[in-house]
């Protein structure tokens, strides 16, 4: 789960992190308010969308798809200025390196204090599969893309990993303010900040925490000037907080809505709906329609508690999908019998009304009952025991393919 | 012979006495696994009846292990128990006989529970552990076999081709390739496809290499991380016998999670064509479709000369 910059702003000063002061904002109004209580002269207008390149994107009419204005987070000076920003910014499109050719809608703005910055740093918190244990990550190449520095400058990046049964070891923070040639009172908020950062990634369970750019001050203290926070979904029962967090505008409603049926679903741009057990089996039975000619509408894993119902959701949300001319059901039987899903097939095709062409491959547990209750049903069904068989015919029924 | 798993293991379940492990606990004794016992805190000195044997609920695994000399445990917890379940383990294998594996099915755990788990698993060198969220292991027998989690036994049979596989039906899938071309399997290991996790392919394929069974060996990947590369790389200058290989994901979009954790293209890196361009640069024969590994196996094996046709 993915949080905005506000609010992991806030979570920052919840952990003695230093940030600037700022104010969130849903109106041209409230941002001109948020101005005149910060009392800065200078202040950030940010746009508060789930996807990183902010400041590098544009902002477009959503119903002409005009640009509206380049880059989504400004620095404004005037009151006058605030208002041009945020009214620029505020139900427009943001199209960013991150987001697609779609962009997101802005809905929500932070307006934060600006500071005199003297450099700009780079810090990430991650889990590091490799090593199996959290990662450090710092930059003297702040405000860019890590990637890019990774690519370009790699000796600018300096690493360390917390101890997952010790935590971080103070000769480790020490290191890492040297290794960014911090000095004086910089370099001792550096070890404060990072420290109190380790603490907060365990504590609240994240999977990622950004800043980019951290800054050190002409005054000489560190402060995160933005925040991208992720968390591990798994350990949200730990912190029921978190819901209040949630924006359901950033996320697909389709995806939420398998979730609570204990579906794994991803819409893709294809013509051919796949319902699979297994989330390796439905990516490899995406690549199998690929390799047959056909392109796949969705990856979508029924899990290992499949029933009736949940089918039948899958069905529902396969067959919302405008572009679906076909679907492939492949299961191979473990726990999940295919007799049970041919039944739930049968129930869920009479449910939702379905039209288009239905290729179905068991293998596994009970395949044989299971192919036998399709074909003995009155449903128009082609069934298969292979997947090669499965994909190239349901790449046939759609008239696709070579 | 086999890897890490055969006839001969005494198998713990601990959360044996919930709904998952008492069904997995039965197929597992159906398929002919010797089950010893279960764990649950708070239901020791209760029994669980299996298939053709009554045993005995400990109340801890240090009792469970002292009482029954069990080498392997299978974890049915559910995700918020798991890592502690796992480190118990660690330490009562490790404390009382030194050694031990531990497979865990459960999925969900969070990520930074894994890390502490793996933190206390890495002063253990004799403990080890498969998992989590995945299928578990198997070691099919002449009748029977030892079964270690929740894959089907009946698609299995005794053979030379050991398969190492990140997903759970597409293991399945593995197999009944394998079995398609009149291979059986020595080990089936599903090492599941969290980003955090015990037992990676390496650990396989150095156990495959000593294992004098095992033959050829079938590796299965997914998209997202670095572990396909660095096997492919550990295995073009360590691994002697031949490998079939196949990446799932060729078709996914990058920054989307693939139902697994770990399944995820991130930064323009983790990507199917990565992964089967290193198997391709270390000699692993490549198959592009699941549904033909079987038969680039079998033109493998003829190859090597283990096969006439």
């Amino acid at each position: 789960m993915n949080i905005h910059e506000y609010q992991g702003k806030a979570l920052f000063r919840e952990s003695g992190i230093a940030v600037q002061d700022g104010v969130h904002c849903i109106s041209v109004e409230q941002a001109l308010t948020a101005y005149d209580s910060l009392g800065s002269q200078v202040v950030a207008v940010k746009s508060q969308i789930h996807a990183g390149g902010r400041g590098k994107g544009n902002l477009y009419d959503p119903d002409t798809g005009n640009l509206v204005m380049e880059g989504g987070v400004k620095i404004a000076s005037s009151r006058e200025k605030v208002e041009e920003y945020a009214s620029n910014i505020l139900g427009n499109r943001l199209v960013t390196k991150q987001t697609g050719t779609a962009g997101k809608t802005v809905n929500n703005l932070y307006v934060e204090a600006g500071c005199s910055i003297a450099h700009e740093y780079y810090l990430a918190l991650l889990v590091d599969r490799e090593a199996d244990s959290v990662l450090i990550m710092v930059s003297t190449e702040g405000g860019m893309d890590i990637e890019e520095v990774a690519e370009k400058t790699p000796q600018a990046i300096h690493k360390a990993w917390v101890d997952p049964l010790d935590g971080l070891r103070d000769e480790q923070m020490t290191t890492l303010a040297d290794s960014l040639g911090l000095t004086g009172s910089a370099h001792g908020s550096f070890v404060e900040m990072i420290g109190r950062l380790a603490d907060m990634f365990v504590g609240l369970d994240c999977s990622m925490v950004e800043i980019n750019p951290l800054v050190r001050t002409e005054g000489g203290t560190m402060v995160a000037l933005d925040a991208k926070i992720s968390f591990d979904d798994n350990a949200s029962f730990r912190h029921p907080w978190r819901a209040e967090l949630r924006d359901r505008s950033e996320e697909e409603e389709t995806e939420v809505r398998a979730k609570r049926s204990g579906l794994s679903y991803v819409k893709l741009d294809g013509n051919i709906g796949c319902l699979v057990n297994g989330a390796g089996l439905a990516m490899a039975s995406m690549d199998v329609i690929k390799l047959y000619g056909g392109e796949p509408a969705n990856f979508l894993d029924i899990g290992g508690g499949a029933n009736k119902e949940s089918i039948t959701t899958a069905f529902g949300i396969i067959l919302e999908d405008p572009n679906v001319e076909g679907i492939l059901v492949n299961i191979f039987g473990g726990i999940i019998r295919c007799d049970m899903v041919a039944r739930s097939i049968i129930d869920a095709s009479a449910e939702v009304g379905l039209k288009v062409p239905l290729v179905v491959r068991f293998s596994g547990t009970n395949h044989e009952q299971g192919k036998e209750v399709l074909e003995s049903s009155d449903l128009s069904v082609i069934t298969t025991s292979t997947l090669a068989e499965g994909a190239e015919a349901i790449v046939g029924a759609i008239g696709g393919g070579d | 012979m086999s890897i890490w798993i055969h006839e001969g293991s005494k198998v713990l379940v601990q959360g044996i006495t919930g709904s998952q492990g008492t069904f997995h606990a039965t197929r597992m004794a159906e398929y002919g696994t010797d089950i010893v016992g279960g764990v649950t805190p708070g239901k020791g000195g209760q029994s669980v009846e299996l298939p053709g044997r009554t045993v005995p609920v400990y109340e801890s695994m240090a009792e469970a292990v002292s009482n029954t000399g069990a080498d392997v445990s299978v974890i049915y917890v559910p995700a918020r128990f798991a890592a502690s379940a796992i480190i118990e383990a660690a330490e009562a294998f490790y404390e009382i006989s030194g050694e031990g594996l531990i497979v865990c099915i459960t999925e969900g755990i969070p990520t930074l529970d894994m890390v502490r788990s793996i933190g206390h698993l890495s002063d253990k060198p004799g403990v080890r552990l498969i998992g989590p969220n995945c299928p578990g292991i198997i070691t099919p027998g002449e009748k029977g076999g030892c079964k270690v989690g929740i894959m089907p036994g009946y698609i299995h049979a005794k053979g030379r081709i050991g398969i190492i596989s990140k997903s759970g039906t597409l293991t399945y899938e593995a197999v009944a390739q394998t079995m398609s071309i009149g291979e059986g399997q020595t080990t089936c290991i599903g090492i599941g496809g969290d980003p955090v996790s015990g037992t990676g392919f390496i650990d396989c394929l150095a156990a495959f290499e000593e294992d004098p069974e095992t033959e050829a060996v079938v590796l299965i990947g997914e998209i997202g991380g670095t572990a396909e590369e660095d096997a492919a790389a550990w295995a073009a200058d360590n691994f002697s016998k031949p490998i079939v290989g196949f990446v799932a994901g060729a078709t996914a979009p990058p920054g989307k999670r693939m139902g697994h954790a770990g399944a995820i293209i991130s930064g323009g890196k983790g990507t199917a064509e990565e992964k089967f361009a290193a198997f391709e640069a270390a000699g692993i024969h490549v198959a592009r479709d699941p549904s033909a590994i079987g038969q680039v196996l079998l033109g493998v094996l003829i190859e090597a000369g283990l096969r006439e046709s």
